[in-house]
């Protein structure tokens, strides 16, 4: 799937970082990858043992944050959990409604050394 | 030490979506991303488009397969210009490659993209492409269960083409039940009920898109 290409774009960013810090090693890279996101974690796993081989970040620890679809309603300002992905606002059962967190995947920080 | 980065990782393909934005807009075009599976009737949909629009709005397709070219040419052989990307594997289309294509098309008189993504249900949702709009197809044959497994797609797509209505009454199809999933996940989004066998609602759809087109113009 699109974990390929997926992987591949985080690790650019993981080495561009790295290169801008003078990194030897990278020894962890904290991930936030959202719930309603189609990123599988296990298999970015897969590729970026492959793909990392021979960079600064061969062998570094892949931590992910999940986090949960979480919506805000537009038309009373109420912040909610979204269940079952239906949008509507459980406080005024608006149906304007934005995605606040749930469907990012970001590298947070790296650890390196 | 604990570098902080903060940077999405599909932040690389937003950019040069954004650019293909620029495209779009300073070439006074409209932009359309076509995604649905396999099968689902891509090509065939966006034989309708053309044939529904002719003499009214001139259209190109990019035609986004993982090998071949035969949706290409039966494209092509409707008389419209047509270039083909072959992803080589990879199960959708991205920024960059739609990028390319914008820049090697001859695009003078041209009114309307349409972007035959690769069929797939998943990954074409999570690469914006710079597109007006975002299209995508579920045929009758798939079943009407398919929102709740396929959530980001049936969320963000602003319209819904339910295909192959001709077969309903070979099917267990509840249109109903199908409408009522979605527009908890997407209350804002255009649903035509269409057969691109038959021909059945297309003009429905076309005077929309018509529409949508001029209001841009
Ligand atoms: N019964 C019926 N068959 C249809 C309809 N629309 C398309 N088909 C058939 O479905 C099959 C697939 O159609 P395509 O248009 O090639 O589908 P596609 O989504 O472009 O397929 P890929 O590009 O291979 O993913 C073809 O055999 C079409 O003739 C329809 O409305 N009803
Ligand atoms: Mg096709
Ligand atoms: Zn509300």
């Amino acid at each position: 799937m699109h974990e390929m290409s997926v992987t591949e774009n985080m690790l650019d960013v993981v080495l561009r970082h790295a290169a801008r810090n003078g990194a030897d090693r990278v020894t962890r890279i904290n991930l936030v990858l959202g719930e309603f996101s189609t990123v599988m974690e296990a298999s970015v796993q897969f590729y970026f043992d492959i793909i990392s081989k021979d960079t600064v970040a061969e062998g570094a620890e892949l931590n992910f944050r999940k986090t949960k679809l979480i919506a805000s309603c537009s038309d009373c300002g109420s912040e909610f959990e979204v269940v079952e992905y239906d949008f509507t606002c459980p406080s005024c059962k608006g149906s304007e409604t934005e995605i606040i967190s749930g469907r990012e995947f970001q590298v947070e920080s790296i650890e390196i050394k | 030490m604990e570098i902080e980065v903060l940077e999405g990782v599909f932040d690389a393909n937003e950019i040069i979506a954004k650019e293909n934005r620029a495209l779009i807009e300073d070439g006074g075009l409209f932009m359309m991303n076509l995604m649905a599976s396999p099968g689902a009737g891509k090509t065939s949909f966006i034989m309708r488009t053309i044939k529904g629009l002719e003499g009214k709005v001139s259209v190109a397709v990019i035609e986004g397969d993982i090998a071949g070219k035969v949706d290409s040419e039966r494209i092509a052989g409707a008389g419209v210009p047509t270039i083909q990307i072959n992803t080589g594997g990879s199960c959708h289309l991205e920024a960059k490659q739609v990028n390319t294509a914008l820049n090697r098309m001859d695009l003078s008189g041209v009114e309307l993209v349409i972007v035959e993504n690769v069929g797939n249900l998943v990954c074409p949702a999570e690469f914006k492409l710079g597109e007006d709009l975002k299209v995508m197809i579920l045929s009758v044959a798939e079943g009407d269960d398919k929102p709740l497994k396929y959530p980001l797609m049936f969320s963000e797509s602003h319209v819904l083409i339910v295909n192959k209505i001709d077969l309903i009454p070979h099917t267990d199809f509840d249109m109903e039940r199908l409408e009522e999933t979605v527009r908890k996940m997407n209350p804002h989004v255009e649903i035509f009920k269409l057969s691109c066998r038959t021909g059945e609602g297309i003009e429905c759809w076309i005077d929309w898109l018509e529409k949508r087109i001029r209001e841009k113009q």
